[in-house]
């Protein structure tokens, strides 16, 4: 006559648990399946065209034929260009708003804006770039440009991943090290960002992501349709990964012909983004590592 | 150095924004002595030990009214070096919070943030610090491991040595064994009536036998304010005040 056994009510709730539970499993292994399926078919669709020629050679026969090594040059150039702006300023931002600002309505107000800032279509991001860095500044199209513009699109990715990773760091660090006569800087630069630094990181990849696979900011600011050649300084303009892959797919000179090189051109910028993000990782781990024992 | 005062609050009052956290709080304490600081939750007692170290002006809306005199100065006087004030007093938390740096970083942080470039002299400061705080049998073979490997009472006295190493005259403990087990607890006692020799203690605690333990004068706060400040012993023996003896015997709290 236990009253714990109540064997009608309990299948019931037995198999309610194992439905949930496998509709759980089903989706995320989904999001797994079409990743893989993604992944799959630009390999297969792509290896075919991938080789030493092909990442090493400039675009021939109206880009039906030949390689892509500017528009790789061109998107590491943007890559590199786009984070030498945002990362220190969207750092030290975030550290602003964190460490020093007051809780006012002017941080609140700079909180908002940042956010509302991410939600603004990359387009629009181009179009602003066009008119600010291209036009009124004279920079012309060139990595310049392109880099400003994308280093302003990423700018509250940043902001955020560091203000985060800062929010994360236990005020009893901060307290113990201002309670030994440290100064406030003193304590951020020694221990509050040493310790954060493995998830500013994370800002870091995220930017690296977005920064390579975006097509809408630098179509108005740097990116060149067709210049088979290395840039030799920031004024140039040059070929990038995701605008080529466009090019390719809907608007060369024969489509069926490129459509190959267009898919060697995807796997190759995803190849790209992995590589770029597995070093950010290493890098992350190191610091993490660093950080303990140093 | 006998009845030397070396921290002097005259008429202290203080609010967190519109709360009036401590009302009218004038005390002397001597140098060379522990006085612990008792009281209920909110009482305003870990409030007033954070005023001697200025801890509280990094809370918003903090106001502060009366003095508070350090080895006879003003220390919220216009132009006070708060990082100086803070060299001269050093704070140990409740919970350890030892940097995630090694053991020896730990020790030598306060002095690198004070611009000490000599590694001899560090190194002899860390030695002298780790011993101060009874704790360099126990960690000499591993000054480059990290501090996080040590168990919390070894931690809570790495931090005690952290705090030492800048030299401080004046050392507040904000329960600095609440987080920690019966051994450990008797171990930073022990540590206590041994470092008053050298530095002048002030300790929040919420357990009344120790305060008995180690202090030799123990202050009462209530519901922010100074109730009964007298020689533990009387404190706990005879006090003037009814509060205070409900409080001590456990009655209310």
């Amino acid at each position: 006559m236990s009253t714990l056994i109540n064997t009608k009510y309990d299948r019931r709730k037995r198999r309610t648990q194992g439905i949930a539970f496998w509709v759980f499993r089903l989706m995320s292994l989904a999001v797994v399946a079409i990743l893989v399926w993604i992944l799959g078919f630009l390999v297969v669709k792509g290896i075919g065209v991938v080789n030493w020629e092909f990442l090493t050679s400039m675009p021939e026969d109206g880009m039906t034929k030949g390689g892509i090594l500017p528009a790789i040059v061109g998107t590491l150039c943007l890559v590199a260009g786009s984070m030498v702006f945002a990362f220190p300023i969207g750092v030290m931002s975030g550290i602003y708003i964190n460490e020093y600002a007051p809780n006012n309505w002017l941080v609140k107000f700079i909180r908002v804006m940042t956010n509302n800032l991410s939600s603004i279509p990359s387009i629009v991001f181009g179009l602003f770039g066009m008119a600010l860095f291209v036009n009124t500044l004279g920079f012309g199209d060139s990595i310049l440009a392109g880099s400003l513009t994308l280093g302003l699109l990423v700018l509250p990715v940043v902001i955020r991943t560091t203000e985060e990773a800062l929010k994360a760091i236990d005020n009893s660090y901060r307290n113990a090290s201002l309670a030994l006569g440290a100064t406030k800087l003193q304590t951020i630069r020694k221990v509050v960002l040493p310790m954060a630094f493995p998830n500013i990181i994370t800002g870091l990849i995220l930017s690296v992501g977005r920064v390579s696979g975006e097509t809408a900011p630098i179509l108005f600011t740097v990116a060149a349709y067709f210049l088979p050649k290395l840039p030799t300084s920031i004024f140039d303009q040059v070929m990038a990964l995701p605008y080529h892959l466009y090019v390719l797919a809907t608007s060369g000179t024969d489509i069926q012909a490129s459509r190959p090189m267009a898919y060697g051109t995807a796997l190759v910028l995803i190849l790209i983004v992995l590589l770029i993000n597995l070093l950010a990782n290493g890098l992350r781990a190191w610091f993490g590592k660093k950080v303990k024992t140093n | 150095m006998e009845n030397q005062t070396i921290i002097s609050a005259q008429g202290v009052n203080f609010w967190y924004g519109d709360y009036h956290a401590l009302r009218d709080i004038s005390l002397d304490m001597e140098a060379h002595t522990v006085t612990a600081f008792i009281g209920p939750s909110g009482c305003g007692k870990s409030t007033f030990l954070r005023l001697l170290n200025r801890m509280n002006d990094l809370v918003d809306g903090a106001r502060l009214e009366g003095r508070i005199l350090i080895e006879g100065e003003d220390i919220y006087a216009r132009g006070v070096m708060v990082d100086e004030l803070r060299k001269r007093v050093g704070m140990v938390f409740q919970k350890p919070n030892p940097f995630p740096k090694t053991i020896f970083e730990n020790i030598a942080y306060g002095l690198r943030v004070n611009g000490v470039r000599d590694k001899a002299f560090i190194e002899s400061r860390v030695e002298e610090s780790l011993k101060g705080a009874a704790l360099w049998g126990e960690v000499k073979d591993k000054l480059k491991k990290p501090a996080f490997e040590l168990s919390g009472g070894q931690q809570q006295r790495l931090c005690i040595a952290r705090a030492l190493a800048v030299q401080p005259s004046i050392l507040l403990m904000d329960e600095p064994a609440s987080a920690l087990d019966p051994i450990s607890t008797s171990k930073i006692e022990e540590l206590i009536y041994e470092l008053k020799t050298e530095y002048t203690i002030v300790i929040v605690t919420h357990n009344m036998q120790q305060a008995a333990r180690v202090s030799d004068r123990t202050a009462f706060f209530y519901l922010g304010e100074l109730i009964e400040y007298d020689e533990t012993k009387k404190i706990f023996l005879n006090p003037e005040k009814a509060q205070t003896q409900n409080y001590i015997t456990g009655r209310f709290g």
